[in-house]
């Protein structure tokens, strides 16, 4: 395997998208060819790095006022009635 | 070798006994989608648009919508994924206004192949978080996903932050499935190219700039 197929397949390796055969033969890659590991372990890094960033968390009265305006504008939408479109 | 999918049926989600009340006007039962969800649909339009103004709009127009439309939702995904949909064009539109120099589409930046292809391969620290304190960790992720396309983007914010499936980041964004995993590829692997100065090991002693 070159290591530009296992780049091919590294979102399918990372999200455990693979069958077996395939999983092996990536596995075996991996364990020679130390770049395709490192690219390998900082792209799983990465991933986890965001997912558990809470970059944009919504503050509770930034929220509350938003929760407010939406409620009210579906309030006077429904009185208005639907669109005659 | 696809497997026979049973076809039994599903007891109704709670999401969508939610959904059922609010389509027959209970104000409630859709409040309480939008206190589910508001947080998510914010992260997500702010992610899209760089902006918080922006952002904040996105969530009040994507619910109103939700809302006005609701008869329309055909139940066959999930309500968030549609509402999601509702979102990523909201925010999509607010980018290209404050943008129009710039074509944003979620196709953008999909043409050249190698502009993802590892070009530095260096072993990063142990713990990457912990060599910088909360606020520039912040920083640097902010910064570095804001540097990438917006079709990139969107699908890495979908899938990886938000964790939504690739079926149901397809389904939000309109795209295949192999599109979305071709750019979640590329998105990851720039990301990564690009936060690899930040991170990389040290070398001991060295002064390492």
């Amino acid at each position: 395997m070159k290591c530009s197929e296992f780049l091919n397949e590294l979102t399918n390796y990372l999200d455990g998208a693979l069958d077996a055969q395939t999983k092996a033969e990536l596995d075996g890659h991996l364990a020679w060819c130390h770049n395709c590991y490192v690219v390998c372990d900082t792209t799983r890094k990465t991933i986890e790095i965001y997912h558990n960033s809470e970059l944009y968390e919504l503050p509770d009265d930034l929220r509350a006022r938003l929760e407010l305006a939406i409620m009210t504008k579906c309030s006077a939408h429904k009185k208005s009635g639907p669109p005659s479109s | 070798m696809s497997t026979i999918q049973p076809n039994i049926e599903q007891p109704v989600s709670e999401e969508m006994a939610l959904v059922r009340r609010a389509k027959r006007g209970d104000d409630q039962a859709f409040e309480e989608l939008v206190r589910r969800y508001d947080r998510n649909v914010f992260r997500i339009a702010q992610h899209i648009t760089q902006n918080r103004e922006d952002a904040e709009d996105v969530v009040q127009e994507a619910f109103l919508k939700a809302y006005s439309n609701l008869e329309k939702f055909q139940e066959q995904s999930k309500f968030y994924t549609w509402l999601v949909r509702i979102a990523v064009n909201e925010a999509l539109m607010k980018l290209r206004r404050r943008k129009p120099e710039r074509t944003v589409s979620l196709d953008e930046d999909v043409k050249t192949e190698d502009d993802s292809l590892p070009r530095e391969v260096a072993d990063w620290s142990p713990n990457p978080e912990q060599m910088y304190n909360q606020a520039e960790l912040r920083e640097i992720l902010t910064r570095t996903i804001q540097g990438l396309p917006a079709g990139f983007r969107t699908v890495f914010v979908l899938r990886d932050v938000e964790g939504l499936s690739t079926e149901e980041t397809a389904q939000a964004l309109e795209l295949s499935i192999p599109a979305v995993k071709s750019r979640l590829l590329r998105a990851r692997l720039q990301l990564r190219e690009r936060l690899n100065r930040f991170f990389q090991k040290r070398a001991s002693g060295d002064g390492d700039q």
